[in-house]
């Protein structure tokens, strides 16, 4: 009896064992592809590594790290990139994920393509610095009845360098009948405070990562997000400047006119708010407090909705129309907008109309 | 009348082929491996990857399942364990032909690549393999009744793919859309692969 029980135990686990041994084995032998390089941009960063595991995982062992969501499942179709050369054929996961235009691109799921050879990828210069971020919520402050104030603290790396204006990517959790999704958000907080990121968000009625944001985050709650990126940023030049922001496309101007305070940039500069009513507007005090601080700053909040008969004393109207009003000729200008694709669609071809060129805009646009 | 040998066992591998294809038709007979032909019988072209994987598959399988339970299972009486066994070797096995296909051929492998990790849980397979030690059968007639019983399931799936495109744009009542209507669709034929049996008895 005892015999036979361990008799039925060897072999069990000495089948296993074999079994899984051989597939080892095999795996190291069978699929063994040597030594392969990625290049990355034409030669910009040459990698060298061993064959055989995805693109993604490969170029994040490397320090670049391509968004992504499903962790490698091949199906959140974030991680996308050029391959020039080496990818092999399209799979059929990823096909699904890829419009005509971007299969001719050679666009590929970098998660689904084996590195098997040699492979040459193009990415977005700004994926060269960005990076993975572990981070603890850290407070949530609603700054209007929909917008919410967003800070996290980072921990693992516990610093971040980025330019004001740069965004984030962050990574919801799954919640009832919700995936878990990577949306951007602009980074309000100063390039001073590395240790902590701050968002401005605005709730997106059935958003999937805002309400998971407003709803459901708990301060304390460990949350992963990557970046900077983005190249919205204050220009190097002496040119005055005309901001345009509404909702939560206060962030990036935020961040950038608190640098410009902090870094004694002075410009001649005009801050252009849209609000629907007064209870849109927020930072108010700070912004009109920066009127001071900052050499030739004003600070134009615009409301479109807002009562005739109220006590609201500054401007009424659509940001178009109050333009021409503060800057008849815009032609010695920079522009730098952020908000909906209808405000800076209206904005932009005011600004034209106005004598500011098309190179001189800079925009931030929310899908 | 005494067919010669030769001629005989010819006969009878092929009659096993035969019956384990028609007659005893794996999917349509004894209803297994539903799952995944209702996941993937939507077009011919997909069903014929995956029925090739699956004759592949159980021919292999049959075999090495044989050996292992004629030469080790039997000798060190441990017949109790055949299904753990055999569920273990038909998965390390599709794995290693996987890797294999991956390095052989990238095009196959893109063509069969998602079907083959089906195939490790298509309770088809292990079917095979235990209705496979049930008889009396030489090696080679394991062989042919892996291969005919894969084959009887590639052609019940292309069957099914076939006509699930030509109905894919017909009207529908909703309910029955999808798994409701191909379940009817293999009923129907089960129906018809009733016809063969008793033909060939083995």
């Amino acid at each position: 009896m005892l015999a036979s029980i361990l008799t039925a135990l060897v072999f069990l686990t000495a089948t296993t064992l074999i079994l899984s041994l051989l597939l080892i084995i095999a795996e190291k032998w069978i699929l063994n592809y040597g030594p392969c390089t990625i290049d990355v941009n034409n030669g910009q960063k040459v990698i060298d590594i061993q064959g055989g595991s995805s693109l993604l995982n490969s170029l994040s062992e490397n320090e670049i790290f391509i968004p992504s969501a499903c962790g490698g499942r091949g199906s959140c179709a974030y991680c996308k990139v050029k391959v020039t050369q080496g990818g092999g054929p399209l799979s059929p996961i990823e096909e699904p994920y890829l419009s005509e235009q971007e299969i001719k691109d050679n666009v590929r799921l970098s998660c689904q393509v084996k590195v098997r050879e040699d492979i040459k990828i193009q990415i977005p210069d700004e994926l060269f610095n960005a990076r993975l971020f572990k981070a603890v919520t850290a407070s949530k402050k609603m700054l209007t009845y929909d917008i919410m104030e967003l800070g996290f603290d980072l921990v693992e790396p516990d610093e971040i360098e980025f330019t004001a204006g740069q965004y984030i990517q962050l990574e919801s959790r799954e919640y009832k009948g919700a995936d878990s999704v990577i949306r951007a958000y602009s980074i309000s907080s100063l390039p001073s405070e590395k240790k902590k990121i701050e968002l401005i968000m605005r709730r997106v009625p059935e958003g999937i990562c805002t309400t998971w944001a407003f709803d459901h985050l708990k301060e304390g709650q460990e949350v992963s997000l990557s970046g900077p990126y983005g190249d919205f940023k204050l220009q190097d030049t002496d040119a005055p400047a005309i901001f345009i922001a509404g909702g939560s496309g206060m962030a990036p101007i935020w961040s950038i006119l608190r640098h410009m305070h902090e870094k004694n940039i002075n410009k001649k500069s005009y801050y252009f708010f849209s609000g629907r009513i007064y209870d849109d507007l927020f930072f108010t005090d700070e912004l009109f407090g920066l009127e001071k601080k900052l050499s030739d700053f004003k600070y134009v909040p615009c409301l479109t909705r807002e009562p005739e008969h109220s006590s609201w004393k500054g401007e009424r109207g659509r940001i178009p129309e109050i333009l021409p009003r503060y800057i008849p000729d815009a032609q010695e200008y920079e522009a730098y907008l952020c908000g909906s694709s209808a405000l800076i669609e209206a904005c932009c071809s005011k600004l034209s109309e106005l004598g500011l060129k098309d190179e001189k805009m800079y925009f931030d646009k929310f899908e | 009348m005494e067919p010669n040998i030769d001629s005989g066992f010819l006969s009878a591998t092929l009659l096993i082929f035969l019956s384990a294809a028609f007659t005893n038709n794996i999917l349509l007979a004894r209803f297994l491996g539903m799952c995944s032909v209702l996941g993937v019988s939507k077009k011919v072209d997909t069903s014929m990857g995956l029925g090739v994987a699956v004759i592949f598959v159980t021919t292999a399988t049959s075999g090495i399942n044989y050996i292992v339970y004629n030469y080790l299972l039997i000798p060190l009486e441990l017949e109790y364990l055949r299904l753990i066994t055999f569920i273990v070797i038909i998965a390390s096995f599709v794995q290693l032909v996987e890797m294999i296909v991956e390095r052989v051929s990238l095009v196959l492998y893109n063509a069969l690549g998602i079907f083959l990790p089906l195939i490790t849980v298509n309770c088809a397979i292990l079917g095979v393999s235990l209705f496979m030690i049930g008889q009396p059968y030489s090696f080679l007639e394991a062989l042919s009744f892996g291969a005919g019983s894969g084959f009887g399931w590639f052609l019940a799936i292309m069957l099914i793919g076939g006509i699930r495109e030509k109905i894919n744009e017909n009207a529908l009542p909703k309910g029955l859309a999808g798994p409701g209507i191909t379940l009817i669709i293999i009923g129907i034929m089960a129906l018809a692969f009733v016809g063969f049996s008793g033909m060939i008895s083995i």
